[in-house]
């Protein structure tokens, strides 16, 4: 198809789009409203499972398979990655020498490095009572760790971070989301139902089985995305390949 | 009433700057530059969904759109110059 053909079909296409869009937009509820009935009952449902979250409530009570479904995109992304990213037959490891690291640097991301652990932690733990859970605390244990090779270089950030353990953790983060599912089959309900004691609500062990499926995800998450930030940064900064045998770059 | 009138000029301005700073990020020729403008898009999209009362989204914003990402493509960035043009560029990250 010539150039100047695949711009028309461009265009016509954007027309299409842009008209269907404005029309199916039109159907939409306004912006900013006071009668929302998607979130009456998704909070109406939340309280009434001891859920003080909402918005874990939803993904991990009400619509947890969808969250499944989500976990599993990204097991599978990084199982892509490492197996994308291993190290071929004319790939070298270099040892990568220390770089200069500014005292203030270093004083600031030894003492940021413990905080961001507690911070993720605690996001993890509080998904069920206040914003966050456990993806989003994964992500913050898993970023925080990195505050080792900032604050120090590569090698501190390889001792901190124990690969093998982790590809498991993974793993089992994964899994264990799966297996929580039979609970709900085991009682006599539904996959993924929310079968637990629902505790008190706004107490740290309420919820019934949202603070089980978050710590699952968090430990899934934060693991995961260790591993694949490794798989990058060791791509990036160990491997050089066999036409340049270099001593590696500087971390 | 004064008040929601003058959430609805933050969100308005919220939204100003997601669409300068996402028209900035498709611009941007040079990835290491798209990836720091990219950033700065993951900020203000955590911003425009604090201020939409997304708390939750607005975490996972800032965690992933402004540092993950941002930083996958520095390292793809840096992995494939450092191949291609054979010189060791010697920066740190």
């Amino acid at each position: 198809m010539s150039r100047t053909a695949r711009i028309r079909l461009f265009w016509v296409a954007a027309a299409v789009f842009a008209v269907a869009y404005t029309a199916a937009c039109t159907g939409l509820p306004r912006f900013g409203t006071e009668v929302h009935p998607y979130g009456t009952r998704a909070v109406t449902s939340a309280l009434h499972r001891h859920t003080a979250n909402a918005v874990s409530a939803v993904n991990f009570d009400q619509r947890a398979l969808d969250t499944l479904g989500e976990e599993s995109i990204l097991f599978a992304a990084v199982l892509g990655t490492i197996v994308l990213l291993r190290r071929t037959r004319d790939e070298r490891v270099g040892q990568p020498t220390a770089g200069r690291v500014l005292p203030s640097t270093r004083l600031l991301g030894l003492v940021l490095l413990p905080v961001t652990l507690l911070t993720g932690v605690y996001i993890v733990a509080h998904g069920q009572l206040s914003p966050g859970g456990g993806f989003q605390g994964g992500v913050i244990l898993a970023t925080g760790l990195h505050m080792a090779y900032v604050a120090a270089d590569y090698r501190v950030l390889k001792r901190v971070r124990p690969l093998s353990v982790l590809d498991v953790a993974d793993a089992v983060g994964a899994g264990a989301f799966v297996a929580l599912g039979f609970a709900g089959l085991i009682a006599g309900g539904a996959y993924l139902q929310n079968v637990l004691p629902l505790g008190t609500f706004g107490q740290l062990s309420s919820g019934g089985l949202v603070p089980v499926l978050n710590a699952a995800v968090g430990v899934e998450v934060g693991s995961g995305l260790i591993v694949l930030l490794a798989s990058f940064l060791d791509q990036a900064v160990e491997v050089r390949s066999q036409d340049r045998s270099g001593s590696g770059g500087g971390t | 009433m004064n008040g929601a009138v003058a959430q609805d000029y933050v969100i308005a301005v919220a939204l100003v700057l997601v669409t300068v700073s996402a028209t900035a990020a498709a611009l941007t020729r040079d990835p290491m530059r798209q990836a720091v403008v990219l950033a700065m898009l993951g900020l203000c999209l955590a911003v425009l969904f604090t201020l939409l009362q997304a708390p939750d989204v607005a975490l996972s914003q800032v965690a992933v759109g402004t540092v993950v990402t941002p930083l996958l493509i520095l390292l793809t960035v840096r992995k494939v110059r450092g191949t291609s043009s054979g010189g060791d560029d010697g920066r740190r990250r």
